[in-house]
Order: C-alpha cells, then sequence, then structure tokens
C-alpha cells in the first residue's frame, strides 16, 4: 500500500480524516 | 494581570503564522521545486541559500510557539494535557503541537543537518535521513489540520462544537 503521507493530497485528506476522528473522540468521550 | 494572556496570545499567533507558513513552504513549495531545481542542476540555490534560513526561522518560532501557548494556558496547563473535563479539546490542540514541536527538533533538524552538509554523513545516512525529514516534516502538515481546528475552536468555541 502506497503511503498517503508521500502525496500532498494524501497528507491533507489524512489530516481532514484524523480532525474528523479526533473531533469525535473529543466529543464522545472527553467533553 | 490581564495583560500577560494578552501578550502570550499575540505572540503565539505571531511564531505560529511563521511556524505553520513555513512548514507549508516546505510541504508545498520547497519539496517540488527541489525536484524540479535537481533536474536542471540548480538545486544548490535552494539547499545553501534558502533552506538553512528557513530551517533557522522554522524551528525556533516552533519552540517559541510552544512556550507562549504553554504561558497562555497558564494554571490550565496540566487540566488541558489531562485532558480534563471543558479543556479536552484545546488539550487535544496542544499535545499535537507538542508533537510537532519534537518533530521538529528531534527528527527534522537533525536529519536536515545531515541533508544539507552541517553534519557529516555517508551518502547512505543522507538518504535515509532525507526520507525521514521528509516523512515528519508531512506528519507535521498533517497533525497541522486538526491542531488548527482545536486551536481555533476547541477553546473559545468549544460550546458551538459540543466539546
Amino acid at each position: 500500500m502506497k503511503n498517503p503521507l508521500d502525496s500532498l493530497w494524501g497528507t491533507v485528506i489524512s489530516g481532514l480524516v484524523l480532525t474528523a476522528i479526533l473531533y469525535y473522540v473529543v466529543r464522545g468521550f472527553l467533553a | 494581570m490581564d495583560f500577560l494572556p494578552a501578550l502570550a496570545r499575540w505572540i503565539h499567533f505571531m511564531a505560529g503564522v511563521m511556524w505553520i507558513g513555513l512548514l507549508y513552504y516546505f510541504n508545498f513549495v520547497q519539496v517540488a521545486a527541489l525536484k524540479a531545481a535537481a533536474a536542471d542542476g540548480t538545486a544548490a540555490g535552494i539547499t545553501k541559500h534558502v533552506a538553512p534560513r528557513a530551517l533557522l526561522y522554522f524551528r525556533w518560532s516552533a519552540l517559541v510557539t510552544w512556550l507562549a501557548g504553554a504561558a497562555l494556558l497558564g494554571s490550565q496547563f496540566i487540566p488541558a494535557f489531562t485532558l480534563s473535563k471543558g479543556l479536552a479539546g484545546i488539550g487535544v490542540g496542544a499535545w499535537l503541537g507538542t508533537i510537532m514541536l519534537f518533530n521538529v527538533w528531534g527528527i527534522i533538524w537533525p536529519n536536515q543537518q545531515k541533508i544539507l552538509g552541517m553534519k557529516p554523513a555517508t551518502d547512505e545516512e543522507k538518504t535515509k535521513a532525507r526520507r525521514l525529514a521528509f516523512l515528519a516534516s508531512r506528519t507535521n502538515t498533517m497533525l497541522s489540520i486538526p491542531l488548527l481546528f482545536f486551536m481555533a475552536g476547541g477553546w473559545s468555541h468549544r460550546a458551538l462544537f459540543g466539546l
């Protein structure tokens, strides 16, 4: 599997996905 | 004593703009520019004159951003880092910023010193250093997206986002 960080778009999309995951984790379990 | 947090916030923003601005410069501009410059033999212009200066401001602005952020948190520093109730949003932002600071000083800078010839390294070590510095820089670019979300909304807009 190709590393998404090798491409700029892969990096940006990974960042957006991570934002959504962290948001739901904080809202659901820590808020 | 409201003056100190206001000063810390101002410094945090200024240094943060410089840090993340230079991070985006490296990732969105310099990586592609170096590839093109290597093809026509002009990469030395970037590696000798641009990259060392950019890295100087990059690593020190990263440290100033973190210190000003810590000063801004003040007595909330421990509750934020332990993700206490009501502070988990800004706490996640603070953790992301801390990981990114470690990447800058612990991975990117030592490996860039080898790549740019500031530290002795064999060709094999340079190849490994190039890949490590690249991945750490890309990791920071990825982390900057949730970092900026939690910095921008994790405290002042926490009610709006339900954080």
